[in-house]
């Protein structure tokens, strides 16, 4: 388990884990995942997204909501990096078995497999699923 | 790390994708829809089995109970109740629901 | 133990506001705290006053209002989930032009960083959803 760092002024900084695993649009999870992301970002906490099984669709490119006259977020993954979250981990067997490259997504993260997955995960404080 | 996973392994991969991404030593509770990945001779057995070697499976038995899947159970399952379950939050140093 | 626990669906529809309760209610008794209940997506559902389910089934909203009366359990409804499915106090009611609020005894609405500080202060986070 990883240790609990002191931030400057005595506050408690824990490795956060965001862990989405179901696709946008049919449900609602991945829409308020991220809004949790987003407000949690002002708590400077070490934050981690995963994205794996159907999570991985959440950062699809060209995502288009018109037809189903629903909210379109999907560009806002790409403003997380202003809210300092920065730790975006795909699944590597997640993308191949739907067939999904690095390219097909809307932005940047770093592809992990099942292993490292596995590790990272052991190395945080508190998870959080949707 | 304590794993809990809730949902049928007939209805969504969350015990597959658990069991792939938990670490040796991992405790695993299978809860609500989930125990049905604790019994015995279904398509799953074997991959739950398998995970026993170096997992240890808990079943919640009230949800055993109400879904009449006491007698189906693999050898090798360990069942808690909801005070057994506060139990190994408690033991284990972080808890992950995989939904 | 100081516990957190996030609810992540509506009463009846899924098992998870049972399980959450069955477990909360196990650790009071076993002598640990429950410093918050968190609702979320259409948990926020388990804080209406207007359920009646039928006389012989269990009261899910009632017990968690006893709980939080018994026991000074703090029950949160997330306030950006909460309007979106017509879920309010007083205030919200007022503040959005309703006629009418539906939030039930014990239950108070707040905004997602009551969850980030859950899982910052406590020294577990169980989440039930589905």
């Amino acid at each position: 388990m990883s240790e609990e760092m002191m931030e400057e002024g005595g506050g408690v900084v824990k490795k956060f884990l965001y862990l989405n695993r179901k696709a946008p649009i049919g449900t609602v999870y991945a829409l308020e995942s991220l809004e949790v992301v987003l407000i949690g970002a002002a708590f400077e906490q070490d934050v981690s997204m995963i994205f794996m099984d159907d999570g991985v669709y959440q950062i699809k490119k060209g995502q288009d909501t018109k037809g189903v006259e629903m909210k379109n977020f999907s560009a806002t993954y790409r403003a997380l990096e202003m809210y300092d979250v920065e730790k975006l981990y795909v699944s590597k067997e997640s993308m191949d078995e739907r067939g999904l490259t690095a390219d097909d997504l809307v932005v940047d993260v770093e592809v992990l497999d099942a292993a490292q997955l596995a590790d990272l995960m052991d190395d945080q404080d508190v998870i959080l699923s949707f | 790390m304590l794993h809990t996973v809730n949902k049928s392994p007939f209805e969504r991969n969350s015990v597959e994708t658990c069991l792939e991404h938990s670490k040796d030593g991992s405790a695993i509770l299978l809860i609500e829809d989930g125990v049905y990945a604790a019994t015995a001779g279904t398509r799953f057995s074997d991959m739950v089995k398998a995970a026993m070697g170096s997992k240890t499976v808990y079943a919640l038995k009230p949800d055993v109970d109400a879904r009449g899947v006491q007698d189906k159970l693999m050898d090798g399952i360990q069942l808690v109740d909801y005070a057994g379950f506060v139990d190994l939050v408690e033991q284990h140093d972080r808890v992950q629901a995989w939904l | 133990m100081k516990l957190g626990i996030q609810v992540n669906e509506g009463p009846y529809q899924h098992q998870a506001s049972d399980t959450a309760y069955q477990f909360a209610k196990a650790a009071l008794e076993k002598g640990h705290e429950i410093y918050r209940v968190f609702f979320y997506h259409d948990g926020v559902n388990n804080a209406t006053r207007l359920t009646t389910p039928p006389q012989d089934d269990r009261n899910i909203v009632n017990r968690w209002s006893e709980l939080a009366e018994k026991h000074n359990v703090d029950l949160v409804v997330c306030v950006a989930a909460a309007p979106r499915r017509g879920i309010a106090d007083a205030d919200e009611a007022k503040r959005n032009g309703k006629d009418a609020n539906n939030i039930a005894p014990g239950f108070r609405i707040s905004g997602l960083g009551q969850l980030i500080e859950a899982g910052i202060q406590c020294d577990r986070l169980v989440v039930f959803g589905d």
